[in-house]
């Protein structure tokens, strides 16, 4: 599907020295909240929420010193839109290094926006076995929840309106470091 | 690529590798699926497949029907034993049918080759086909070649060694198409009565020494002597070819060290394979039957997954 509006990008809400210092921060909270490391696995969403779990799981390393599991997650089999699309997602597989029963499984993702794709990553996870807690990470909450989610850690709250993109860029797949908000001009103004 | 831009999966012949890769790829991502406690993802739901076998299958229906269940699909068959084709009805009524029975999908495996075709031009329906008559069989040729592809990591540049009854084998066919258009030199050896003519112009190497077929060879497909098939006597015995062309140790000593040994199966022991090597190290016949059902949920996936 070729969109009908155009994105241009409207202002930049965090730099890299900034997105470094939002995961810093987090990795300190999951800490503390998780008191340690014990039974904590992390698992990014792809795609921008591998790269971003990937840099979690080193600053934890750095804070506490033990190494924790880290896995990736694809959530397009269980997506709820997936008729409504006139695309089909690439599918890119599913990765957890170990059995999540009895673990505290971290989510990661770049942005939260719906909670739909946060709704299809704890079905995919119950699939896989059943954690003891499941924790939300999220680099950018713009708002516009449409399911009753919340994240656990927040890079940065960034209120938005529908009309705009949040896009989180890392150098492994952008070769950038920045996360900025993008507004649709021309086309149909609807949800995307 | 990341979309599959055609409402049915007929045939290798026609297939870009570009394609292929992306059936592959997201194939490989469909495997661990089959290895999870909770074997369903519901991506599929609410969706209808209709699988009509007008001849014997087992791996391949088994195949298709656990494919769609995984995805949560509905699925239901029928098979050639107690259907209307058994009643002599013909097959534009049985396409008219089925097109007023509305599933999105229809598997089809038919004696004669090109009834898939004939089905997918009359119907709205997605059609893929499981095998027709002696033409192709285009989800074994893709299971074969992920198969591969998960021990070498590319198919370009392998010397892919076809042996056995390619007259009679759509398997061949999609085998010779599929590893040739990702690069992959397909040579072909069998008896001459086994090989039809023109073979070469699939794009395969004929050899009629199975000994040069096979020198140094990446992989080795042994093909199934079709019994069944064989009533106008092909070759004066069943002993005779597998001296000639069965292969065992000896003969799969003469491909490359550690070189990957196939069969669609069923297999004929002791006819074209023998036992040893069939269950041996180099054998990936057991490895095979998963990434069946791994390649026909992405087929299904990229058929059926978005909406129109």
């Amino acid at each position: 599907m070729s969109p009908d509006f155009q994105l241009k990008q409207k202002a930049q809400i965090m730099d890299e020295a900034a997105m470094g210092r939002a995961l810093v921060r987090i990795a300190h909270e999951v800490v503390e909240k998780n008191s340690g490391t014990d039974g904590v696995i992390l698992v990014g969403i792809h795609r921008r929420g591998v790269p971003l779990a990937e840099r979690l799981a080193r600053q934890i390393e750095r804070i506490e010193g033990v190494e924790i599991p880290c896995g990736y997650l694809d959530i397009t089999l269980y997506r709820d839109d997936l008729t409504l699309r006139h695309d089909r997602p690439l599918v890119q597989g599913t990765h957890i290094p170990t059995d999540i029963t009895g673990k505290t499984v971290i989510l990661v993702d770049d942005v939260l926006f719906t909670g739909r794709t946060i709704r299809a990553a704890m079905d995919a996870l119950m699939d896989l076995g059943r954690p003891s807690s499941i924790q939300l990470v999220a680099l950018v909450d713009r708002g516009h929840r449409e399911l009753p989610i919340r994240a656990d850690f927040v890079g940065k709250n960034v209120p938005t309106s529908r009309q705009e993109v949040v896009e989180v860029k890392v150098r492994d797949i952008d070769g950038a470091e920045e996360v900025v908000i993008m507004e649709k001009t021309g086309g149909d103004n609807s949800n995307v | 690529m990341s979309e599959l831009k055609r409402k049915d999966i007929l045939g290798l012949e026609e297939m870009s590798a570009d394609e292929m890769e992306l059936i592959l790829d997201t194939a490989q991502s469909m495997r661990e699926i089959i290895d999870r406690p909770i074997k369903q993802v519901p991506t599929l739901r609410g969706k209808g497949i209709l699988s009509l076998f007008y001849e014997s299958s087992t791996r391949t229906k088994i195949s298709f029907d656990l494919a769609a269940r995984y995805l949560s699909a509905g699925s239901v068959g029928v098979a050639k034993a107690g259907s209307s084709l058994d009643k002599g009805e013909s097959l534009r009524d049985t396409v008219r049918n089925v097109e007023v029975m509305g599933p999105e999908l229809v598997v089809m495996r038919h004696p004669s080759g090109g009834a898939p075709h004939y089905l997918a031009k009359n119907v709205d329906s997605s059609v893929i086909n499981a095998g027709d008559g002696y033409h192709e069989h285009p989800t074994q040729g893709l299971l074969d070649m992920l198969s591969v592809r998960q021990k070498t990591g590319t198919l370009e540049g392998l010397k892919v060694a076809i042996i056995g009854d390619i007259f009679h084998s759509r398997v061949a066919r999609s085998d010779i198409w599929g590893f040739g258009r990702m690069g992959s030199e397909v040579v072909v050896s069998a008896p001459t009565t086994l090989l039809p003519p023109n073979i070469e112009e699939t794009g395969c190497r004929v050899e009629p020494r199975v000994e040069d077929a096979l020198k140094d060879a990446d992989v080795v497909c042994v093909l199934r002597l079709q019994l069944e098939r064989q009533k106008q006597s092909f070759f004066p015995s069943v002993r005779e070819y597998h001296a000639l062309y069965g292969i065992d140790a000896r003969r799969l000593a003469l491909a490359k060290p550690g070189a990957i040994l196939m069969h669609p199966g069923p297999m004929n022991r002791g006819v074209e394979i023998t036992s040893d090597i069939a269950d041996g190290p180099q054998s990936i016949i057991l490895e095979q039957v998963p990434n069946g059902v791994a390649v026909r949920m992405a087929l299904l996936y990229l058929l059926l997954g978005g909406g129109e």
